[in-house]
């Protein structure tokens, strides 16, 4: 093999030591299934916060038992404090939308299949590789030290608006230690995903196999390029507000407090600086962070439906052009968090021409994922539900969104439940079954062996129908002026809806428990699931052209070379209707009457 | 296995090499120049915040100091150039610009000592906070820049394309350190 432009091999030989392998491994794959792992504990943890809260809203006397042995001084006897549940509020946030929604569908699945998909046989930077992992890992551990610390997690949410993230111990609970590894954390999670966004683009540039064009990379992969290139500048942007925001905590500067501030009889020692410069900086990373968690999912629907219906997509070119749209796009409307922020009005109104554009390339890739599945057979396995459960969350999230980027409505709306339901579905849940569809669908690679169907099936409705019943009715709560960020309903004007929240609350710990049937079916199946073919969903791409789970160099030392799209489905292969990239058989033709 | 040995044929892992170092550096550049904006920005925007932005002379060893950095992509470039039979003169001119890259970290260093004389001091105005940020983090970036050279001086002894790929890579990184340093001096010089 002389070819130049064939792919780089190890340069590291294969690790013998227990070290080396599981642990500072260099090996792609040990990186994809730690970053999973380390969402799989992420989400787990958000959820049972999320329980606690969902708890202390409907029952706010009683007592939780052994929360008192998490925090003495926040939830004396059981009994959480108002501040207490803002902690967790935090701790909820930062660990789904950096650790879940970040980690899993981009890193944990990227990193594992990216370079498969591309037919390489690791990423461009394996040790940047690793370090981007343990650098991650650093970040979560930081994180949770908030919890045993005596001043708790902070307070300010995980958006960590200025001047309350920075002022310091003055402002409440948590906002003296536990802001500043608030902050560290997240600043050593941004370099951990620069890293990792680094290596992305590096391997899908260069390290593609013979014949592996642009166009031929699978709609998943594009996604994770496409991603990457969003998070590379958008954790460029969080990371120096971090620096400054614990510069200010730390080392008495004033970039984000203001003059003459008194918190709690105090005057702090701090002037001139602008609160509304953290929001700008956040917002200009956060925003592009809902792509960041949306757009694999979309990567991984889409690769997902293909193979479940049998044919390609209506046009695949139109969804990943869709995508970069939505990520040029997705830099232009941050101002939208902001328009209650006190920011000149014409401003608002700058935002919220681009945040409706961004609706058209969302609502082109929807109708691309209708139109196609209409009339497809399809293979009704739980990758495919939990596609399909995307799109339909995905579409009922996203409907609000259209109220939402209206400053005039937002301004009624912002502070409301209906935000909270906005975004938990269109962001948090649609993700998350993007995760799922990718975790049925790409576990028998992983592991070597099936998981169960009839258990992904029982996941997958109580799931579905679970995630509806609790955050539809925020929107309703929200309408009725139901504001967030409060602990409690008692005594005033919101008590008439406290039956909604209390039968939002047990959807909320039915859902939940839900959960533990994927979590048994994941642990049980890695050991005692049938064991999994090369290519059980009769799929196209690289990495079902390999073992199941695949060598240390991916492909046993065969080197690939790429003949075909990802995309030929309903096709006259010579292994069924279906022709995989690294066939040399000949161009497909469409089947008969297709 | 001969497919095996094949592929672990140096020539093709250089030549993907030299592409991969080259786009990892790109792509650097273009998260660390993000980066950068968003700290001038927010420069512009605190600035107009507050009512107690003063004016601060910069130090004069930083111009000496962006003379040198200069110089040193200079010195960089005519190393670049030397070919394969010229190995000696190779590492000497990077072992000159290495040495020129510890002379603008001093400098930096006197002029941070300048300001403390001063009474200037991190969280003594907006305008000394921008300054040692703006140049600490620039530094540390140099200092990045420098590590990169002691892997290319090490690799002026591998085959060329393995030098090449290295020293493209490093070559790219430096003088977009140097072209920063002249945008942050620009700043503050404007701003501050």
């Amino acid at each position: 093999m002389s070819d130049a432009s064939a792919p780089v091999v190890h340069q590291h030989a294969p690790p013998t030591s227990f070290i080396r392998k599981w642990v500072f491994s260099l090996d792609h794959k040990v990186i994809g299934k730690q970053y999973y792992g380390l969402a799989l504990i992420s989400v787990f943890l958000g959820m049972i916060l999320s329980w606690l809260m969902r708890f202390h809203l409907v029952w706010t006397n009683a007592a939780i038992p052994g929360l008192q042995l998490i925090s003495k001084n926040g939830a004396p006897g059981g009994v959480m404090t108002p501040e207490y549940y803002l902690s967790l509020l935090t701790m909820h946030g930062t660990l789904m939308v950096f650790f879940v929604l970040t980690n899993a569908p981009f890193a944990g699945f990227g990193n594992y299949f990216l370079p498969i998909q591309v037919g390489a046989e690791d990423m461009a930077f394996p040790r940047f590789n690793m370090m981007s992992f343990w650098v991650t890992f650093l970040a979560f551990l930081v994180l949770m030290t908030s919890f045993v610390i005596p001043d708790g997690p902070p307070i300010s949410g995980w958006t960590a608006y200025a001047p309350l993230s920075a002022v310091g111990k003055d402002a409440g609970p948590g906002l003296a230690w536990g802001q500043t590894l608030w902050a560290i954390s997240i600043g050593l999670f941004c370099v951990g995903q620069l890293l990792g966004s680094l290596n992305f683009i590096a391997t899908t540039l260069d390290l593609r196999t013979k014949g592996m064009t642009l166009s031929r990379l699978p709609i998943s992969t594009w996604a994770w390029f496409i991603t990457s290139c969003i998070g590379l500048l958008a954790f460029a942007v969080l990371l120096p507000a971090c620096v400054l925001l614990i510069l200010d905590r730390v080392a008495g500067t004033s970039f984000f407090i203001p003059a003459g501030l008194v918190i709690s009889d105090r005057l702090q020692p701090h002037a001139g600086g602008s609160p509304l410069l953290w929001q700008h900086l956040f917002w200009f990373f956060g925003h592009p962070e809902v792509y960041i968690a949306i757009v694999p999912a979309v990567g991984i629907v889409s690769h997902i439906l293909m193979a479940s219906m049998r044919k390609p997509l209506l046009s695949v070119k139109v969804v990943y052009s869709s995508m970069i749209a939505i990520g040029f796009l997705s830099y232009m409307v941050w101002g939208h968090h902001m328009f209650l922020s006190g920011m000149n009005p014409f401003s608002g109104l700058v935002f919220s021409f681009p945040t409706l554009v961004i609706t058209i390339p969302a609502t082109i890739i929807t109708m691309i994922w209708i139109g196609s599945v209409y009339g497809a057979n399809l293979r009704f396995h739980t990758p495919c539900l939990f596609s399909l459960g995307f799109i339909s969350v995905f579409v009922a999230g996203g409907v609000s969104g259209f109220f939402l980027a209206q400053p005039s409505l937002d301004i009624q709306l912002h502070g409301t439940y209906f935000v909270v339901g906005h975004f938990h579905m269109v962001m948090g849940v649609a993700a998350i079954f993007g995760i799922l569809a990718g975790s049925y669908f790409w576990f028998p690679k992983m592991s070597g062996r099936m998981m169960n169907d009839t258990l992904g099936k029982l996941h997958f409705w109580i799931t579905f129908i679970g995630v509806y019943c609790i955050f539809m009715p925020f929107h309703y709560l929200g309408l009725a002026g139901n504001v967030r960020r409060y602990s409690s309903f008692v005594n005033d004007y919101l008590q008439p809806l406290l039956p909604l929240h209390k039968f939002i609350t047990i959807a909320a710990f039915i859902t939940g428990a839900a959960q533990f049937i994927f979590l048994f079916n994941l642990i049980y199946s890695r050991f005692k699931g049938a064991p999994a073919p090369a290519n059980p969903w009769d799929a196209t791409s690289l990495e079902w052209s390999t073992t199941s789970p695949p060598p240390f160099d991916n492909f046993g030392g065969r080197h690939v070379v790429v003949y075909h799209g990802p995309n030929e489905y309903g096709v006259n292969g010579a292994h069924g209707d279906f022709i995989m990239q690294d066939s040399s058989e000949p161009a497909p033709e469409p089947v008969p009457g297709d | 296995m001969p497919t095996i040995a094949l592929q672990t044929d140096r020539g093709v892992r250089c030549a993907t090499q030299n592409a991969t170092a080259l786009s990892g550096i790109w792509v650097a550049i273009a998260a660390i120049t993000m980066a950068f904006a968003a700290f001038t920005s927010s420069l512009i925007i605190r600035q107009g915040s507050g009512d107690d932005w003063r004016h601060l002379a910069l130090p004069g060893v930083l111009y000496l100091n962006t003379l040198v950095l200069l110089a040193s992509s200079l010195t960089l470039e005519i190393a670049r150039r030397k070919d394969a039979s010229n190995l000696a003169s190779m590492r000497s001119w990077l072992y000159l610009t290495f040495a020129l890259g510890i002379v603008f970290l001093g400098g930096q260093i006197l002029a941070w000592y300048q300001l403390r004389a001063q009474g200037l001091y991190l969280a003594t105005s907006p305008n000394s906070s921008f300054f040692y940020v703006l140049t600490v983090m620039h530094a540390l970036h140099v200092l990045g820049g420098l590590a990169g050279f002691v892997y290319a001086i090490r690799r002026t002894l591998s085959p060329s394309l393995w030098r090449t790929a290295t020293l493209d890579a490093a070559a790219t990184y430096w003088h977009f350190l140097a072209g920063l340093w002249v945008y942050l001096l620009l700043v503050l010089r404007m701003r501050l």
